[in-house]
């Protein structure tokens, strides 16, 4: 339980972080040519067996790993191991990246013009890029940058080659493989493909993991792939994927390097390059097949200004001192290093645990634009004044930085430029007029809409990361129905547990987030802590009523999903079958007004919801035939999570134009399709 | 001794003659140059010995051990290392071929890799202080029956504070402050076996603890005083228990007293025209009793194996009684071996009194070699391939870049232009004609032995091996030159001493597959840790392989770092050493290989050899020594 330990709490204001630089700026005064062609001298691992990108695969082929895997595939399928062989050898052929400078250099001076359009500025924390230097030159690095848009990993190239920094080789889905001259273009800057899903496939699995285990330990180039495995397409950290940094950490564990780092990387946009394409994604409008020719189309984005990146090269951090004390390395000892096998449980709780970590420093260090705030507060609807925006905004950015947001205001400015400045750069999304748009069916522009405020939620859910453990105790201390700690701790557990799908909460740390949650509360004076109570102060309701605002949404999409699948328990669903159907039924409660948010038609959030339940034990799969999987409904207990998330739910207030958030003063503008 | 370049100074007779011959045909060991000869040669690397100044009947160890060897360091007392006035290093005495010599690039060598300075001393108490030696504890009983028996015995303070320390780091370190911690009560000297039985069971009778000594080269901590026994401690000095007792030309096997110590066992076996072939690198003074409690390991072993390949037959005394077999069967299958009860037990069950070993003629021929390899993965990439092939010659070993350079640093000054113009041509044609990095490049050192023929032929089948691993053959000198380096690596140890350097070895077992990455981490262990714990300059982290075996090899460490500006030197030595064992044992090394457990390593005997193994070892030892007299506290 929450102990006293709470006043020791580390404040998050005095987190320190690094200036950052402009790299456009450069670029802008001097020739992309000369900047192309430059003189490419990057710092090389000390240790490194040099080796050429084909040497790799030979090498990769050659291992006894690979060797062990292809002699048992043979022995169980009775395929010829020369057949085998050659179909690892096929796998490695189509995975390979044929990393060439050339390309680089293309793509270098094809991105300088790009950028130069597109953005005001990309900014870099330099302190990070001479500490990553540093790394590259000690020890095997693994960049984990977060994952927004698909600039990010041409981006991370980018700035690497500008710094003079080795060029990373990065894992990338094979979606990517089918863009013609595009995909082979992204293979020679250092691009290999791997599989989204190749379960069973052993033989798969031991040629994937060895290449880029060969890649880490040799030194040849920097590994990068992203933890959260997709791009988020709402803007919150998505639960880490592990098995990349299973096998990134392998080495170590395993004793064949002495460590590695593991570099986090926050990507910020101000404005990201796919925000309607992915609201209309989340609304059920099928993502469209990467193609080169695709892209062409979409080349009228370099039209519009989509503000400035920060990019900010988090601490590396020492897989050895991560394991420290929490892995037993000596249970390799007595089995051949090459055999595959399982991971032990240790090491599974060891590897996701350090995931999570991971990705709570890319969130901490995630820059936070003032129209992160606007429209944290513009989404809690009913509508606004532009004073009361701007009043509102400089509050929460007081509020933010108590709780240690890394943020990006521009103090010289009044607040009321910013303000106004943003909503400029955002004009898709919002507009100041006093009309409403109208001549749309009920439905389409309610989905309309729903593109915008999906599109909006995404830039609130930035700033999730900095409110998710205050507002999980905010929305306890409403609910818990006593100020009893141990109640207070019951109900933020409860929660806390419910949204694990959700947000970014580290598994079993329950007692540091309350900790931490109520070491934040106390510092802004929300909250006092007393003997065995907790109590809001007087001044403490404004911030307690932003707090459960935030997750309000949430609370009410995961009931609805709760009430739905009781209803629907009666008939046989597939799980394929799930977001079409809650959809319908969500679409139908918010056209009858009894539905307050729209952000709930968000797939994310249906399917998080879902996977809640799933790990809650309410919903079980059925393999009833081998394909289709249907949803098992414990009915009784999905209805008791619903009422205990309507219990948690402050009272609803009175409905007031449901459907169109964004309205009266600043309303909102239909986005151009 | 010095003897046979000095043309037979030495005494004796002609079977001493005969022997003084041999030794120089056998186990290269050094000689002292005669005047005029400046390459260096197969000879002796250790001290040949000994006569001079020995007790009279020819042994290298008296019973005052203080009068010939050092009470606070390593080895004899006339021979060391030393800046002279010029800064130039130079080895004193006139026992080892080094002694006397001028090595120019030490010093250079020593303040580049350590940051040290001539003009910063450390040096040691020169003298032992007595009245530091706390007063002894008699237990006048046990003492006075003694007596009745005539046993020789003594509490003087210089003879207890020579026997209640090894040679690990920390003890040396407190010597030279002058600090004396626990130490034995007494010193007792029996002559034979029987000595050995009467003593046992007064200290039996009386409860008396009981820690044998053997030759004092200990590296675990293993003759320390327990601070927590009260009794009174008797230290069992075996050293003149070191006769021959018989030689048995048809079974090819020697029975001797356990007391001997390694290079008395050889001089004497030579004389017949023999060897065991047994040389730890310790065996100037490591006793025949202590190879058999430690498990010890020779650099021969593969021809003539290690310790337990080599005995046949084992007396030891413990409080139940003597142990012993009743033939000498080359092998038995009746039940686990009694052996290896003994084998390893570290003093904690009784007193090895007798030992019936095997014994070969000595070898015809002897060659040193060694190879250059550009890396140190292709040399062990080699020697893997060699323990495949099963031909590894006598010795191989395979020393990293870091050593091969502190062995370069070793090169006596050389005479003539001649010399140093092919020095550098060799290193021209190495470096540059072949392309190898001087700051990658490794050396394996080879010792060859047996018929001159198949020496050849063998030497032939090792080189060519090599080949195929891009090592090239690089001369008999440099193989000799690092055989050397294992006699005064700890009097180099002294040296560092006194200019604050502390340094340390420790060693492992590995199987082959792990050889380079328990290399790798456990150097770069060593180096991190220096760095945590405040070491201002990078240390000396450097290791070896040295021994092969079908299925891995032993790796050898050394570290060392400058101390200056730590305020307590000997805790961050033990924290880093501490590390680097874990990062040992966490990359799959053993832990030890022949040094032993003591009490320096007890710690992860558990997780070594599980819980039931533990618990065997205990109730062999509760069986064996219920009162604990043995009660030196190594092992369990």
């Amino acid at each position: 339980m929450a102990s006293e330990a709470v006043c020791s709490h580390r404040d998050p204001m005095l987190k320190k972080r690094d200036d950052f630089e402009d790299i456009l700026e450069e670029r802008r005064n001097s020739s992309d040519l000369r900047y192309a062609l430059k003189c490419y001298t990057p710092v090389l691992y000390k240790q490194l067996t040099p080796c050429t990108a084909s040497d790799l695969k030979n090498m990769v082929l050659c291992s006894t790993q690979v060797h062990f895997v292809i002699a048992q595939v043979s022995k169980e399928t009775g395929a010829a191991p020369e057949e085998v062989q050659a179909e690892a050898s096929s796998i490695l052929e189509e995975m390979a990246h044929r990393l060439q400078l050339g390309p680089i250099r293309f793509f270098a001076f094809v991105l300088c013009k790009v950028f130069k359009t597109l953005f005001r500025s990309v900014c870099v924390n330099e302190e990070g890029i001479q500490r990553l230097q540093q790394s590259i030159h000690e020890h095997p690095v693994v960049l984990l940058p977060s994952h927004r848009s698909y600039m990010d990993f041409l981006l991370m190239s980018y700035i690497l080659y500008t710094y003079d920094l080795a060029l990373p080789v990065i894992a990338a889905g094979m979606d990517f493989m089918g863009m013609k001259i595009l995909g082979e273009m992204l293979r020679m800057s250092g691009a290999f493909f791997i599989r989204r899903s190749f379960g069973g496939d052993k033989l798969y699995w031991a040629v994937f993991s060895e290449y880029v285990r060969t890649m880490l330990k040799t030194g040849f180039a920097p590994v990068e792939f992203f933890l959260e495995g997709t791009r988020s397409r709402t803007s919150k950290s998505l639960t880490p994927k592990l098995g990349l940094l299973n096998i990134v950490m392998e080495p170590f564990l395993k004793g064949e390097v002495f460590d590695v780092a593991l570099v986090p990387v926050s990507i910020s946009y101000e404005r990201i390059l796919e925000e309607s394409l992915y609201a209309r994604e989340l609304l059920g409008v099928p993502k469209p097949k990467e193609s080169t020719s695709g892209l062409f189309k979409a080349r009228k984005v370099l039209s519009e200004n989509y503000g400035s990146i920060h990019v900010y090269f988090g601490q590396p951090v020492s897989v050895r001192s991560l394991a420290e004390g929490r892995v037993q390395r000596g249970q390799f000892n007595l089995i051949p290093r090459h055999i595959p096998r399982r991971p032990s449980e240790d090491v599974q709780g060891f590897v996701n645990d350090s995931a999570y970590q991971l990705l709570r420093a890319q969130e901490e260090n995630m820059v936070l634009k003032p129209w992160v705030l606007l429209s944290s507060l513009l989404l809690r609807g009913g509508g606004m004044m532009m004073e009361e925006l701007s009043e509102g905004a400089v509050w929460l950015r007081e509020l933010c930085r108590q709780y240690g947001a890394f943020l990006h205001w521009p103090d010289h400015v009044p607040p009321a430029e910013v303000v106004s400045s943003s909503l400029d750069l955002h004009r898709g999304l919002v507009t100041i007029s006093d009309g409403r748009g109208a001549g749309l069916t009920a439905e389409e522009e309610l989905l309309s809409q729903a593109v915008i405020i999906l599109s909006c939620a995404s830039y609130r859910n930035q700033a999730l990361h900095v409110f998710v453990r205050p507002a999980l105790l905010a929305t306890a201390l409403q609910a818990a129905g006593s100020a009893h700690k141990q109640d207070v701790f019951n109900t933020f557990n409860f929660l806390r547990n419910m949204f694990a799908n959700e947000f970014i909460l580290c598994p079993g740390a329950a007692v540091q987030d309350f900790e931490e949650a109520c070491f934040l509360l106390m510092k802004t004076g929300v909250v006092l802590m007393e003997q065995e109570e907790v109590l809001v102060t007087e001044n403490g309701h404004r911030t307690i009523t932003f707090l459960t605002s935030i997750l309000d949404p949430f609370l009410q999409g995961y009931q609805v999903v709760c009430r739905f699948l009781c209803e629907a328990s009666t008939e046989s669903l597939t799980e394929a079958q799930f977001v079409p159907a809650v959809r319908t039924f969500i679409v139908r409660l918010l056209l009858s007004g009894r539905l307050r948010y729209s952000e709930v038609l968000s797939s994310d959030l249906q399917k998080n919801a879902l996977a809640a339940l799933q790990r809650l034990g309410a919903v079980h799969k059925l393999k009833r035939c081998v394909c289709v999987p249907t949803l098992k409904v414990n009915t009784v207990m999905v209805n008791s999570l619903e009422d205990t998330l309507g219990k948690n739910r402050p009272e609803d207030e009175p409905l007031t134009n449901a459907n169109t958030c964004l309205f009266l003063c600043v309303q909102v503008e239909n986005f151009p399709l | 001794m010095a003897s046979s370049s000095s043309g037979g100074s030495g005494s004796g007779s002609e079977m001493q003659r005969t022997a003084q011959h041999r030794i120089s045909v056998i186990a290269g060991h050094l000689r002292r140059p005669a005047e005029g000869d400046v390459a260096v040669r197969a000879e002796e690397c250790k001290a040949p010995q000994s006569r001079l100044e020995a007790s009279g009947d020819g042994r290298t160890v008296p019973m005052k051990r203080h009068e010939v060897m050092k009470w606070n360091g390593w080895g004899y007392s006339d021979s060391r290392f030393l800046f002279n006035k010029k800064g130039q290093a130079e080895f004193t005495g006139k026992r080892y071929k080094l002694s006397g010599m001028i090595l120019p690039a030490l010093k250079d060598w020593f303040e580049g890799t350590f940051g040290a300075s001539l003009q910063h001393k450390s040096p040691a108490t020169p003298l032992l202080n007595t009245s530091a030696v706390q007063a002894p504890t008699l237990n006048q009983d046990f003492v006075e029956e003694l007596k009745s028996i005539g046993v020789p015995f003594s509490h003087e303070a210089e003879d207890r504070a020579f026997r209640g320390h090894g040679h690990c780091l920390h003890e040396i370190f407190a010597l030279r402050e002058g600090k004396i911690g626990r130490v034995p009560d007494m010193v007792v000297w029996p002559n034979c076996h029987n000595d050995v039985e009467k003593i046992v069971a007064l200290a039996c009778k009386h409860n008396v603890c009981l820690i044998p000594y053997g030759g004092g080269t200990s590296v675990s901590s293993a003759l320390e005083c327990p601070p927590e026994e009260t009794r009174s401690i008797v230290s069992l000095d075996t050293s003149q228990m070191n006769r021959i007792l018989w030689i048995d030309e048809k079974n090819l096997t020697a029975h001797v007293e356990a007391g001997i110590i390694g290079q008395d066992l050889e001089r004497l076996l030579n004389e017949s025209g023999y060897c065991t072939g047994h040389e730890p690198d310790s065996m100037e003074f490591s006793s025949l009793g202590g190879w058999v409690s430690t498990r010890a390991s020779g650099m021969k072993k593969n021809i003539y194996g290690n310790i337990e390949d080599l005995v046949v037959h084992i007396k030891m005394v413990t409080p139940q009684g003597v142990i012993e077999k009743s033939c000498q069967g080359p092998r038995m299958s009746t039940g686990p071996d009694i052996h290896h009860f003994i084998l390893g037990s570290e003093g904690t069950l009784g007193v090895v009194t007798e030992v019936t070993m095997k014994i070969r003629p000595v070898p015809e021929y002897q060659k040193y070699g060694s190879v250059v390899f550009p890396n140190f993965e292709q040399g062990v990439a080699c020697l893997r391939e060699v323990a495949k092939q099963r031909c590894a010659p006598a010795s191989i070993r395979l020393m990293d870049n870091e050593q091969f350079m502190f062995g370069h640093a070793l090169k006596p000054q050389v005479s003539s232009i001649f010399t140093s113009f092919l020095d550098g041509l060799k290193k021209f044609y190495i470096t540059k004609f072949k392309g190898f990095d001087p700051s990658r490049l490794c050396v394996a050192t080879l010792l060859f032995e047996g018929n001159r023929e198949k020496v050849l032929q063998h030497e032939k089948q090792v080189y060519d091996i090599a080949a195929k691993f891009g090592g090239l053959a690089a001369g008999e000198d440099n193989g000799q030159r690092g055989y050397m380096l294992t006699f005064v690596i700890a009097y180099l140890r002294d040296l560092g001493m006194d200019y604050y350097v502390i340094a340390e070895s420790f060693e492992t077992s590995v199987p082959w597959d792990r050889v380079l990455d328990v290399c790798r981490n456990v150097k770069a262990r060593v180096v991190r840790e220096c760095k945590d714990k405040g070491v201002q300059f990078s240390p000396l982290s450097s290791c070896r392989v040295t021994q092969t075996y079908d299925a891995g090899a032993c790796v050898y460490f050394y570290f060392a770092f400058n101390y200056r500006g730590l305020s307590d030197p000997v805790h961050v030595y033990e924290q880093v050493e501490h590390a680097a064992r874990e990062e040992i044992l966490a990359n799959g090394g053993s832990l030890s290989h022949h040094h032993g457990v003591g009490k320096l390593r007890k710690e992860w005997m558990r997780e070594t050899v599980s819980e039931v193994g533990v618990g065997m070892l205990q109730s062999v030892k509760d069986y064996v020594d219920p009162k604990n007299i043995f009660g030196n506290r190594n092992l369990l």
